[in-house]
């Protein structure tokens, strides 16, 4: 796959003003329903993120509620933002992996998950007067400030730890192993530049690597058929007493 | 009631990175050995390259008994309990952590088997730090030699020698022991990043070599060479590259027909007899109890659980636990001072993502007592590695250098730009044991079979905070030669915690009254129990166990062959306090 050139995007970002991404730019997984509307950075920033593919609609929800899903989506959006340097958390579809993971090896953070975004929203709502999902990127930005830095109010316990809990889950979901329903498209991989799973490296291809002449094979682990899948599979589906997570 | 199993010569209490070694010289020796193993087996198929599964979730893990015992941990007996983890350091299956290990296949050096005797000698007895119990080792690393050799050619490890019968081979490690012969295999391959930092270790005067590694460099005993996929760091190995017991010496003991394999086997307690001699073993599986008969026990799970089950194990002749009259289980422990990181951005990709964490560059030029410390406040040292490994998730959470926030465009930007551009090192500090550091029984916290988990009660001392900050300073001058443009120092050290390098708690010595084991590994008290594992060691040197335990546990198993109508025989009275 290829994207748009990063020189392309910047200009494009530069037409319509970087800093004004919108808070819901990086949900396409709404719907048909909720399809982009006429606002020119949107589209220009769904063209990049989606490179011609048409947009899937969000997967029926294995653990999270509608609301709880969007606001998810809402977070990891402002995380790891879709701008110009490309897609973000939203076309990795961390969300998504958050959403099984939660039924599975990320199991004992479901009920963080219930209290911690109910105390988002409200706070949202008492210091912004709207639900976070209403609120602008700036705004959504703000909140997030103080989540992370302890501030906000109404959380069990302390508002940073569950801020780190979503960051390093949406870390997961983005740049995790496709398998686990993130890292769409590889993402996440092409953001950091690993060049894919390989399962024999050598010496040649580390100096192909280290002239810059090793390009992604963007494959799985369990795109190989050497590896068992059931085991990962049963796992994350295993109760979270057995598993000890 | 538990079933009574026919009887054995010996049964060995995990099959793992020692118990996995201690069963071949058995076998060999024609001794019917029962392998008691709570986990399973794990095949290559096993071992996907999956960063989430291993890396974060805990895999790969053939059963969860491990996970389920989990030490608590407290820096002092007055500090709290602090948060327990939710992942315990080591794993159970056939070959144990072995499978999953970072492999680094380190002999100690002369010097930490006589850390108290050369401190005396050199600097005068004023400069052992105070509070610290540590003894001499009861021998010098030349009576270690032999087994080291054994293991690294039974075992397979790659490396590079530095003192083949007393020349200094450049290329090597000019500070190590004397050794009789090369590795078997040449070391792990190098890359651009690593010969960067060789040569700049070089420009500053300090002698660069590659680390040992239990990975084939190139094909070994009919087993593959090392991929480099990059997912040796917590994982197994899709091509049974890594000299795990499970591919090397537990198969070739199974081949001479003398050793049994007894997967899922969770064991419980020790039994002894009137006279204070061990009698077998009681284990569950699936929740029936069975009674495994032998005529020596070798004790081989980690530390944490050998030091637990022997406090465990209450009898008449063990009030306070088998082979504890002398009140010495659970003491000297210490875990090894590997925090304290520094970390290093470059302006340039390292391209580290096809490696592991046994490929890379040390320097033990201030390691273990190989630089004058007449003018310093510390003994001791640390070995610094460099090494190439990197995943994404893991470059992904990279410290950003206070240069922007941890999310958001400015945090994207920044990881696109320096994902690959990050380098950790690992510097393992020489660490003590001290008389307030300690292993017990936790008075709350139980196992789903009821039986109360291990406790660690220690902190790092002074010695090791210092140490700690010397190396850090040493670090960054060599980071900062190879180009570095910024560093980010790890604090010092505090509560030691739970570790994968733990040691003590079961240590050999040939004085009773502050050791649990004899020279050989055989208990003091009862005459038929031996214990491997690092649990038996009183110093950590600057670098990773696993082969110096295996080392001591061939030569313990040895021994036991040698010694059989003697040591099967219970012959020596347990003492009594």
């Amino acid at each position: 796959m290829t994207f748009i050139s990063r020189r392309d995007l910047l200009k494009r970002a530069a037409v319509v003003g970087a800093a004004a991404v919108p808070a819901n730019a990086g949900r396409p997984f709404q719907g048909r329903h909720d399809e982009p509307d006429d606002e020119p950075e949107r589209l220009a920033l769904r063209e990049t993120a989606l490179h011609g593919e048409a947009m899937a609609p969000r997967e029926p929800l294995e653990n999270l509620t509608a609301a709880e899903a969007d606001l998810v989506e809402a977070i990891v959006a402002r995380l790891i933002p879709t701008d110009a340097n490309g897609p973000g958390a939203t076309e990795a579809r961390a969300a998504h992996y958050i959403d099984r993971a939660l039924g599975g090896a990320l199991a004992s953070s479901r009920q963080t998950y219930t209290s911690g975004l109910a105390a988002l929203d409200k706070y949202s709502r008492s210091s912004r007067g709207k639900p976070f999902t209403e609120l602008s990127a700036t705004d959504q930005d703000s909140i997030l400030i103080d989540v992370e830095t302890g501030a906000a109010t109404g959380f069990t316990g302390s508002s940073a730890a569950f801020f780190n809990l979503v960051l390093n889950h949406t870390h997961q979901g983005t740049f995790g192993d496709p398998y686990y329903g993130g890292n769409a498209n590889f993402t996440g991989w092409d953001l950091v530049g690993y060049p894919g799973i390989r399962t024999m490296v050598t010496a040649a291809d580390q100096q192909r690597l280290e002239k810059k002449d090793l390009r992604s094979n963007h494959k799985s682990a369990y795109d190989y058929e050497a590896f068992t899948k059931a085991t990962a599979q049963n796992r994350s589906r295993r109760s979270p007493h057995k598993e000890g997570a | 009631m538990a079933t009574r199993l026919k009887d054995t010569d010996v049964v060995i209490i995990g099959l793992g990175a020692v118990g996995g070694v201690a069963a071949l010289p058995l076998a060999q020796a024609g001794l019917e050995v029962i392998g008691l193993e709570a986990g399973t087996w794990l095949t290559r198929r096993d071992f996907a390259p999956d960063e989430l599964r291993n890396n974060y979730r805990g895999w790969p893990q053939a059963v969860q008994k491990a996970n389920q015992e989990i030490p608590t941990s407290r820096a002092t007996a007055s500090s709290p309990t602090g948060p327990r983890g939710n992942l315990h350091p080591m794993q159970n299956a056939v070959g144990g952590t072995s499978l999953h290990y970072w492999a680094q296949s380190w002999r100690l050096n002369p010097w930490d088997f006589k850390v108290v005797s050369e401190t005396k000698r050199r600097y005068g007895a004023s400069r052992i730090p105070k509070g610290s119990t540590v003894e001499d080792w009861p021998f010098g690393l030349d009576e270690l030699e032999p087994y080291y050799d054994k293991v690294e050619y039974e075992v397979g490890v790659s490396g590079q020698a530095g003192n083949i019968g007393g020349k200094i081979d450049p290329r090597g490690n000019p500070f190590e022991g004397v050794r009789k012969r090369a590795y078997p295999m040449p070391p792990l391959r190098g890359n651009e990043f690593l010969e960067k930092m060789a040569s700049a270790a070089r420009t500053i005067g300090w002698s660069p070599f590659p680390g040992p590694a239990a990975v084939n460099s190139r094909s070994y005993q009919n087993r593959s060479g090392c991929m480099y996929h990059g997912f040796c760091n917590r994982g197994g190995c899709h091509v049974d590259a890594k000299n795990s017991t499970a591919v090397t010496t537990i198969p070739r003991a199974q081949a001479t027909g003398h050793l049994k394999v007894v997967t899922r086997a969770h064991v419980t307690t020790i039994e002894v007899d009137g006279d204070g001699r061990t009698t077998g073993v009681n284990y569950v599986t699936d929740g029936v109890e069975y009674f495994q008969p032998a005529k020596v026990v070798l004790l081989a799970s980690f530390t944490y659980e050998n030091a637990r089950l022997l406090l465990l194990s209450k009898s008449k002749a063990y009030p306070n636990g088998l082979s504890n009259n002398h009140k010495q289980v659970g003491r000297h422990y210490f875990s090894h001072h590997q925090g304290a990181g520094v970390t290093a951005l470059f302006p340039f990709n390292l391209n580290s993502w096809y490696g592991l964490p046994a490929q890379g560059v040390a320097v033990d030029n201030w390691a273990d007592d190989n630089f004058d410390h007449s003018g310093l406040d510390f003994i001791g040292g640390g070995n610094l590695w460099v090494y190439s490994d990197r995943r994404p998730i893991g470059a992904a959470g990279m410290s950003t250098f206070g240069r922007v926030p941890n999310w958001g465009s400015a945090w994207k930007a920044f990881i696109k730009e320096n994902a690959d551009r990050s380098n950790s090192a690992y510097l393992q500090k020489s660490t003590l044991p001290y008389e307030d550091n300690f292993l017990d029984l936790d008075p709350v916290v139980k196992d789903p079979l009821g039986y109360p988990v291990c406790r660690v009660t220690a902190e790092y001392k002074d010695n090791e905070r210092k140490i700690a900050a010397f190396i850090q300073d040493k670090m960054e001058q060599w980071y900062r030669e190879a180009g570095a443009v910024a560093i980010q120092r790890a604090p010092v050290g505090g509560a030691m915690g739970v570790s994968t390098h733990a040691y003590g708690g079961t240590r050999m010595g040939d004085n009773p009254d502050t050791n649990v084991v004899d020279r050989w590994g055989f208990s003091h008290e009862a005459p038929n129990l031996g214990v491997l594992g690092a649990s038996v060691m009183g110093t950590s040197g600057a670098r990773n166990p696993t082969l110096t335990a295996q080392a001591l546990a061939w030569r313990t198993a040895e021994h036991l062959a040698k010694n059989w109508n003697a040591i099967s025989a219970g012959s020596r009275r347990p003492s009594v306090l």
